[in-house]
């Protein structure tokens, strides 16, 4: 299977990763990481600020399941391109229609998880909580937001590998990032460049995903710890396919 | 320049709107020829990915040590971008039809596997035990009983699969392998809104109708499970 031109090529690929050049300036590696991370992170972040009180307060009333449900199927349907197309229809190029594309992107799957996680809270609890003379705010915040921990996690980190994933596309609206190493690697033949980009966009999806993950761990109720594998398989009936490594 | 979406719908037609209905007309070769290729990498994914998943999710039924090991290497492809997982290809097989299918089909895997376990891990025990007691081999059991019931489990993940590698194929068009990815790409190049719209809306339709043609599938296959529901 490796040939001696596979091992060559690897070899070029190493070379064009260890030139100081290519770690220098605004198209170098720690400035395109760091582009990456911090459009990523913002997309992520306000997608939460939209869509974390939307699904909190649907899956506290138990209401608009239909819309809540399928807003994460709709947006599983739309190519994640298309959305980043449309989003230089509407906003021109560059960062713009990159962050309004990655934030459209990032909303359905925490909504979805976010009321999942909120009409799985066993009523028997609530029942309990309300028996101890818990106010609404005292149970969304100490009962029924850890018990939809794990599943709003899982839609946190869906999100956030989507968001890292797609923002390497963002390259084709003429933003930078790392997919700046992938797209002009096509375009200009240079596979050594399109390697080192595939690489660093691989590593920085599992790094986010391995880092929410050990998040969702450390913060998630020494209680639910034991349900976490039952929690991450539930959903792949339904709406929320969460990466579960 | 900016006019919204709905203009479109209320019948705006030129170059520069939404939708321009005589280039569709003059297009519609194109545009059926990329729905095909669509389809065609869509299936070739799916069909690849359940040959691959069946064996790894029975080793992994059949021996539990190896649940981990499989979901994490299954787990691991899923989270590594597509473009990325093609760019990382592209030296070896090239700009291919190749490196597209082994980049589509290992999106497929962490689902299809799930999934199948899902199912089998539902059977309940005293159907199991009816079995055996019947005297099925395990083998028999397997297909007589097990898998027949963990269909509609099996059906969601493919469900799944499928409307995920619908929106993934759009990225075969990056690497000249068409589809309706190569549609949307030309909106983008020349600045062009209706290829951008007809592919993005063909690509939903395609996910939408493929998902409702597997729940068929699944109502078909199962006709125990209808009464219920």
């Amino acid at each position: 299977m490796v040939e001696a031109a596979d091992v060559s090529f690897l070899r070029q690929a190493a070379e064009w990763a260890t030139t100081g050049a290519h770690w220098r300036g605004p198209a170098g590696i720690p400035h395109r990481v760091e582009e990456h991370m911090v459009m990523s992170l913002l997309a992520v972040v306000t997608a939460l600020v939209l869509a974390l009180p939307v699904g909190l307060v649907l899956g506290h009333l138990r209401r608009g399941g239909v819309l809540a449900v399928n807003i994460s199927n709709v947006g599983r349907a739309v190519p994640s391109f298309a959305i980043l197309v449309i989003g230089a229809q509407l906003f021109g190029i560059g960062a713009k229609p990159a962050f309004a594309a990655l934030v459209a992107l990032a909303i359905p799957p925490v909504m979805t998880n976010t009321y999942v996680g909120m009409t799985s809270v066993d009523p028997d609890i609530v029942e309990a909580g309300r028996g101890m003379g818990m106010t609404a705010g005292q149970m969304l915040l100490r009962v029924e937001l850890p018990v939809a921990f794990p599943l709003i996690m899982a839609g946190v980190r869906t999100s956030a590998v989507n968001v890292v994933a797609t923002a390497s596309l963002a390259a084709l609206v003429a933003w930078g990032g790392l997919g700046r190493y992938i797209v002009d690697g096509l375009a200009q033949q240079n596979k050594p460049m399109l390697f080192v980009g595939a690489v660093l966009v691989a590593l920085l999806s599992v790094l986010t995903e391995l880092g929410l993950a050990l998040l969702q761990r450390a913060f998630t109720s020494p209680g639910l710890r034991g349900e976490a594998s039952k929690v991450d398989l539930a959903p792949v009936a339904g709406a929320a396919t969460a990466p579960t490594a | 320049m900016l006019e919204p979406a709905w203009t479109a719908v209320l019948g705006a037609n030129g170059p520069r709107s939404w939708i321009w209905w005589d280039w569709v007309r003059r297009h519609l070769g194109v545009v059926g020829h990329a729905t095909r290729q669509h389809l065609e990498m869509t299936a070739i994914a799916v069909g690849l990915g359940l040959l691959i998943a069946f064996p790894i999710a029975l080793l992994a039924w059949r021996w539990r040590r190896l649940r981990g090991p499989a979901f994490a290497i299954t787990g691991g492809l899923y989270t590594i971008p597509s473009l990325a997982l093609f760019a990382l290809l592209i030296p070896f097989t090239g700009l291919s039809t190749t490196t597209v299918e082994i980049g589509l089909v290992s999106y497929t895997l962490l689902i299809l596997v799930r999934n199948i376990l899902i199912g089998l891990d539902a059977v309940p025990d005293e159907v199991r035990e009816a079995a055996r007691g019947m005297g099925f081999s395990p083998a028999r059991q397997l297909v007589r009983v097990e898998l027949p019931l963990a269909v509609p489990a099996i059906v969601a993940g493919i469900r799944v699969a499928t409307v995920t590698t619908v929106g993934l194929v759009t990225i075969a068009a990056l690497l000249g392998q068409g589809g309706l990815g190569t549609l949307i790409y030309d909106g983008l190049e020349r600045d062009f809104r209706t290829p951008l719209v007809i592919g993005t809306v063909l690509s939903v339709a395609l996910a939408a109708g493929a998902d409702l043609g597997l729940l068929g599938i699944q109502w078909l296959v199962t006709p125990w499970s209808r009464r219920r529901t």
